[in-house]
């Protein structure tokens, strides 16, 4: 069976910074990986990559098997089974927290209205923020639209699920609560690409570590075998950094 | 003597043509103005290109000289026979979109850039994130110059009247003839422009009141 994911030779420029160099990655079904690295290593660059939200300059990008088109129309098709999570929740301003779960649905796949609200309130429900549904993003705290995002993405059905330090733009005490939603959604089976500096979540509920530097995949193992035995400088070096805080 | 009594069907005629010129000309200069900002952004350099290029010469030609095209111009060309007004409503449209072009898309450089990454990571295409999510943002945020631009068009209908349209800034010539006193018709005519202004003023301020609620102006993150 294909990869769900596959990234092969994938390399990408801002002007002179060499940011995603040959990367080369598979990601089966079901698997979570979690991404690690120091600041400016290419993490961002590498989830946009995978939907190809970032226009890459070589290398091919496959997801379940079918390589994505650099743009047009087929991309948007094709992106729309890759859900994401932004640091920001970047949840639609305008549109109150239903209207942001039904949206995609209804424009994008042709979901009737109704369906698409019945599937919105039961992923609602599903991410604890069922009983705010008529509100819009701003009356809501960083966590719950944070978890309205999640909702968003899950209610294309995604194949897979990119998360860009979701936990970052939140206070300490609603940083529990998205990593809850994220914990249920690994153990139900999802395809994750994890970006985060939650080492608790990388211990949990990864399957495999991928730990960048400078652009490259430097190391690609489990948890337990990469914080316990990082094998790079870099890897004990960052490490080393993250845990004594 | 009573200006406006004795006249009151020339004002009424008149100030009707003026309320039809703008209610034509503010519709078509908001749809072809956001049609325009939509092309500014547009991934399509030819687009950019024409928009822009619309955009510099329209906004800096004087009105009259656009009038004076289309009302003199415009009929040489022998395109299509067209009324004195309809050529009044192409001139006040065409040149309206150029500044209601140019602030829509200063609404749109309001809008933040994940508003519109989220819809393509979505599926969204470049339309659809353009119009059900960008474009819904940009324009919330610039009601109150928007309808600046709106009624500088009201004003700008009076220029009809010089080329035979008939509008509210034109009675002074009929006044005059009937023998009555210009000055005191022309305040009236004031007076009247202030009367169609207001709604517009209304408008804006019951827009930017529903809007402020749901754009999160009134309502901070991190409320609960
Ligand atoms: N749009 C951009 N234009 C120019 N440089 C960028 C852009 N986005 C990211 N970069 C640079 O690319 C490098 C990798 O960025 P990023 O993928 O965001 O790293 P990370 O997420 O690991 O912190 C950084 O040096 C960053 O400054
Ligand atoms: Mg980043």
């Amino acid at each position: 069976m294909a990869p769900m994911v596959r990234l092969a030779g994938v390399n990408k420029h801002f002007g002179d910074l060499h940011v995603l160099r040959e990367i080369d990655l598979e990601i089966a079904r079901g698997e979570v990986v979690v991404v690690l690295g120091p600041s400016g290593s290419g993490k961002s660059t590498l989830c946009r990559a995978i939907n190809r939200l970032e226009p890459i300059d070589g290398g091919t990008v496959e997801i379940d098997g079918t390589e994505l088109p650099a743009e047009g129309r087929d991309l948007a098709a094709l992106r729309s089974d890759v859900g994401m999570v932004f640091q920001q929740f970047n949840l639609f301003a305008h549109k109150t927290i239903l209207e942001n779960v039904t949206l995609a649905p209804t424009k994008v796949r042709k979901v009737s209205k109704g369906e698409a609200e019945n599937r919105a309130r039961t992923l609602l429900d599903r991410v604890g923020i069922a009983d705010q549904a008529s509100k819009y993003p701003a009356q809501l705290s960083g966590g719950q639209q944070q978890r309205v995002a999640i909702a968003r993405a899950l209610a294309m059905d995604p194949k897979v699920m990119l998360f860009d330090e979701p936990t970052s733009a939140l206070d300490p005490e609603m940083v529990g609560e998205v990593v809850d939603v994220m914990s249920d959604l690994a153990r139900d089976g999802m395809t994750m690409v994890v970006v985060t500096h939650e080492m608790g979540f990388a211990r949990r509920a990864a399957h495999r570590v991928v730990f960048m530097a400078d652009g490259e995949i430097v190391e690609d193992s489990t948890p337990d075998a990469f914080f316990a035995r990082p094998s790079s400088e870099r890897a004990r070096d960052f490490l080393g950094k993250i845990l004594t805080h | 003597m009573n200006v406006l009594l004795d006249n009151l069907g020339e004002f009424g005629s008149r100030f009707l043509g003026t309320v039809e010129l703008f209610v034509l000309s503010a519709v078509a200069s908001l749809v072809l103005g956001t049609v325009l900002a939509a092309m500014r952004v547009s991934p399509v350099p030819a687009m950019r290109v024409a928009a822009t290029g619309y955009v510099t010469l329209l906004r800096n030609t004087p009105l009259t000289l656009v009038f004076f095209f289309f009302a003199f111009g415009f009929p040489l060309l022998e395109i299509a026979d067209l009324s004195f007004f309809t050529l009044a409503v192409v001139s006040l449209s065409l040149y309206t979109a150029a500044f209601v072009c140019e602030t829509v898309r200063a609404g749109i450089t309001t809008v933040p850039p994940g508003q519109a990454e989220a819809a393509r990571a979505l599926g969204l295409g470049f339309g659809q994130s353009l119009t059900l999510i960008v474009l819904p943002q940009a324009i919330r945020a610039v009601v109150p110059p928007l309808t600046s631009v709106q009624i500088a068009l009201l004003k700008n209908t009076t220029v009809a009247a010089g080329f035979s349209v008939v509008e509210a800034g034109g009675i002074y010539q009929v006044l005059s003839e009937r023998g009555y006193s210009t000055l005191v018709g022309l305040l009236w005519v004031a007076l009247g422009f202030v009367v169609l202004i207001t709604p517009l003023t209304l408008l804006q301020r019951s827009l930017e009141r529903r809007w402020s609620a749901s754009s999160g102006g009134a309502v901070k993150a991190g409320a609960r």
